[in-house]
């Protein structure tokens, strides 16, 4: 059950290197010549904690489909040197049919990678590139590969160009000439040439970018946040992008600040969001708080990382569920989603935007470094793409006009009621963290306090939210049922396990809080078999839906703390081999 | 200031909302809300042009005492609150209501930058050197051998923090202290503070009847600022460490960079999107 592993058609190959030899540079011009010859591809990177000059690699894969994770293993490793890559080796699987390339002139192999019984080439890298003015090894390398690889040339000058223009001609002419040096000296006859597709319009976009591009899709027009690693690109782009947009990003001195700056600007009428990672979630749950009491609509995009505590900053996990779900204290009914992909962070943080602004309420979107530092090439998002229809209601309701009896928590059948924007004669009220009568006044009286909570929770879980809830794939006796950035590996294994004759269903979650109970059980259905897939130590979301009779008593957990990402072969092998009922 | 900001004349009371203060009997609070609404008034601010955010704690009861906008938020967080809605929201009279414990313990981070970011806010801190709320606790102000507390039954052992020296050193460029025995002389103050384009800190002594009726006293210690206002941060600092806590008035002004944000849009989000496109 390897996954297919021919070139033709697409392939899968990391790149490595210690600090600055260029690896993910060369990645990220072979995924923009991938792009501009027609395939589709995604670019996760690995590094360790290291502030500069560290080692890091580079993993492509590319194909004629949307490619939403990166497969089992690694067709090609492109070593431009062997400093410290026995750090990565646990996260580059190779095996009898990969292809490590290496420089004539490097130092040996690390055992480490040959103990796999890849094959080996060495190629002349150093000497080509010695032989150009300011000659680059990785740019040489870059050539070759892609000329191994099928990719037309000038899908990869493109490529260079769109990725090293900003540097100026000091660096994009010596790189040109590199890769052209590379390109011809490569012994293309030894790898069967792809057939691309011609070029069509499609996006080369992160998951940070996309977080940022769905937040001002959605109206987001402030944002204050502290950094954090791996959510600081969401911030860096839209720090400037705002701007252009008539709003901006506030630098806060820290999460807590954060948080309650963008309560007071969308008290004041702007739609407003900060992103972060765990240990600035933990921070702000209690701003967050504030916020579901006194309705003001607010985003969260949490771009999760190992954890717990400062953990492992640099990489993945799915470990932030229970603080989303349960963070908060008291009773404080909150929306949860998460993104299902590179793609789905553009939809599933502007569809978040809306519901926040519509139930005027707290929404936290959970992405995660994998989703967040990959980078794919992806068709452009339609207009909307699940939630349709909704959209044209999906703004905050403000009070219009001058009403000296408005009262801004008072309860309605929806239980959304008109919020007064400051200037609004007539409208005056004090938002109120403190439980509150409907006028706002501050009360602990046991009346208000049930009325506050019905009204606060009926908002949410009495709300139509369409088909957005889950995507679900395929059909079959089989059920994956998975969250957020797990749904990649997991719709990959659902594929291929119908392939091979395993009629498998997927089911990926993204509106994870209020659970969509009912149409989650007509959808799970009568399955034989159900496997809950994430990746982290304890089940989270397994023991979530079990909490809320969700699953059935047959239902299994496959949970597996990151930071190694999950592959669909182990996914397709924990459904299987423990079913017992198929042999793969 | 913004011409839409300017209301018809307003009384002092047209600005008290009708909800009753919890504030206890005699307490310093009740004169910073009247000097507030009548500062209000004699700058004629329209009701719906005014926020005031508070966090928590006595005096952070102020917002819903006073009939503009308010937003009533957590301990120590009412600077952010307050921030956020000025740069979004810059057409607003934005100020600020708290203690001293909420302004200077657990949000004391939040003081020393907002006095750094120097945006367009009002900061109030009604400074009784005690938690009032949670009855009659040691604050970052209380004189270090004050032992009436249960916490701290050997007095706090600590300087106390010193709010004007602080903000000075901090970067506000508005720093004045006000008394609430002294309603006009606060008034004046608060008219100023609320003009001045920048973060301005006001340090009012209200006294707390309840947990420190020694403050009763205060009356007798307060008297002017024997300084004209100055401009310069190194005879401000002189002036103000070697000042017994006591001086009344405006004690440094300062014109500096305001923050705020430009808000004219150039571009949509479908002009952003065309950077993706390969």
């Amino acid at each position: 059950m390897t996954e297919r592993s021919t070139l033709a058609g697409g392939a899968t190959l990391a790149i490595t290197g210690s600090g600055g030899s260029g690896a993910v540079t060369a990645g990220l011009i072979l995924l923009a010549a991938v792009g501009r010859a027609g395939d589709y591809g995604l670019l996760g990177r690995s590094a360790g904690p290291q502030i500069r000059g560290g080692e890091s690699a580079a993993m492509l894969r590319f194909g004629p489909q949307p490619i939403e994770c990166m497969g089992d293993r690694f067709d090609l490793l492109v070593g431009l040197d062997w400093e410290n890559v026995a750090r990565f080796a646990d996260e580059l699987p190779l095996d009898r049919n990969s292809l490590i390339l290496t420089d004539a002139q490097a130092e040996p192999i690390p055992e480490i990678l040959l103990r796999s019984g890849a094959q080996v080439r060495s190629l002349p890298w150093k000497a080509l590139a010695d032989a150009e003015t300011e000659g680059r090894v990785n740019m040489v390398a870059l050539g070759m590969v892609g000329a191994m690889l099928g990719l037309p040339l000038d899908a990869l000058e493109s490529g260079a160009r769109a990725t090293l223009g900003g540097k100026g001609g000091r660096v994009l002419t010596p790189s040109l000439d590199c890769i052209r040096s590379g390109y011809a000296a490569a012994d293309a006859a030894s790898v069967p040439p792809s057939a691309f597709a011609p070029p069509v319009a499609r996006w080369n976009i992160s998951g940070n970018e996309a977080a940022g591009l769905g937040a001002v899709r959605g109206g987001v027009r402030f944002v204050a946040a502290y950094p954090i690693t791996p959510a600081s690109e969401v911030l860096e782009w839209l720090a400037p992008r705002l701007e252009l947009l008539g709003g901006s990003l506030l630098q806060a001195e820290d999460e807590l600040a954060s948080i309650n700056m963008i309560i007071g600007s969308s008290f004041g009428g702007v739609p407003s969001l900060t992103a972060t990672s765990g240990p600035g979630l933990s921070l702000m749950v209690e701003g967050l708080g504030l916020a579901v009491a006194s309705e003001t609509p607010v985003v969260v995009v949490n771009v999760q990382r190992g954890g717990p505590s400062t953990g492992i900053p640099t990489k993945s996990e799915q470990s932030d569920l229970n603080i989303a779900l349960y963070g908060l204290h008291g009773d404080a009914p909150h929306l949860v989603l998460a993104a299902l992909g590179i793609r789905d962070c553009i939809d599933t943080v502007e569809w978040a935007v809306g519901l926040a602004e519509h139930l005027q309420t707290v929404a936290i979107v959970l992405s995660d470094q994998i989703l967040g530092q990959s980078r794919a090439i992806i068709d452009p998002p339609g207009d909307r793409a699940f939630g349709a229809g909704e959209r044209a209601h999906l703004h905050r309701l403000i009070a219009q006009d001058a009403d000296p009896d408005h009262r801004r928590y008072r309860p309605m059948s929806d239980g959304v009621s008109p919020m007064a924007l400051p200037g609004l004669p007539g409208g005056m009220y004090t938002a109120e963290g403190l439980e509150h009568g409907p006028g706002g006044a501050p009360s602990s009286r046991a009346i208000d306090h049930a009325e506050q909570l019905e009204k606060r929770l009926h908002k949410l879980t009495g709300f139509d939210y369409g088909p957005g809830w889950a995507e679900i794939r395929g059909e079959g006796d089989h059920l994956l049922l998975t969250w957020g950035s797990s749904a990649g590996p997991v719709f990959e294994a659902a594929e291929r396990l119908r392939a091979s004759g395993v009629p498998t269903r997927a089911i990926a979650l993204r509106l994870l809080a209020p659970l969509q109970r009912e149409a989650l059980l007509e959808a799970i259905g009568s399955a034989g078999s159900i496997l809950v897939v994430e990746q982290n130590q304890t089940a989270q979301c397994f023991a979530y839906l079990h909490s809320q009779q969700a699953l059935p008593r047959h239902a299994r957990s496959y949970a597996r703390p990151g930071p190694l990402p999950l592959r669909p072969a182990e996914i397709m092998r924990a459904l299987t081999d423990r079913d017992g009922r198929e042999e793969i | 200031m913004d011409a839409a900001n300017i209301a018809p004349t307003l009384r002092a009371k047209d600005y008290k909302s009708d909800v009753a203060p919890v504030w206890c009997p005699g307490c310093g609070h009740f004169a910073v809300l009247s000097a507030v609404t009548k500062a209000l008034a004699h700058l004629r601010l329209a009701k719906e042009r005014v926020a005031m955010i508070s966090g928590i704690g006595c005096s952070s009861r102020l917002p819903a005492y006073v009939d503009a906008y308010g937003f009533h938020g957590i301990h120590g967080r009412a600077l952010p609150i307050a921030s956020g809605l000025k740069a979004a929201r810059p057409d607003l009279t934005v100020i600020v209501a708290g203690g001293d414990g909420d302004g200077f313990s657990i949000g004391g981070n939040h003081f020393l930058h907002a006095c750094r970011r120097n945006m367009d806010l009002t900061y109030i801190v009604m400074d009784n050197e005690v938690y009032g709320m949670t009855k009659g606790q040691a604050s970052p102000t209380t004189q270090p051998d004050w032992a009436k507390s249960k916490l701290t039954p050997h007095g706090t052992g600590m300087r106390p923090f010193l709010p004007t020296a602080i903000a000075l050193a901090a970067g506000a460029s508005f720093i004045a202290r006000g008394f609430a025995g002294d309603p006009t002389g606060l008034t004046k103050l608060l008219v100023e503070a609320i003009e001045h384009p920048g973060f301005a800190f006001l340090q009012v002594l209200s006294p707390c009847q309840t947990f420190r009726p020694e403050q009763k006293e205060w009356k007798h210690l307060v008297h002017p600022s024997d300084m004209a206002p100055t401009d310069d941060p190194v005879e401000a600092a002189r002036f103000i460490q070697a000042d017994d806590g006591m001086a009344l008035g405006l004690l440094y002004v300062r014109r500096l960079p305001v923050w705020q944000p430009q808000n004219q849009p150039t571009a949509t989000p479908a002009d952003l999107e065309r950077e993706f496109a390969l």
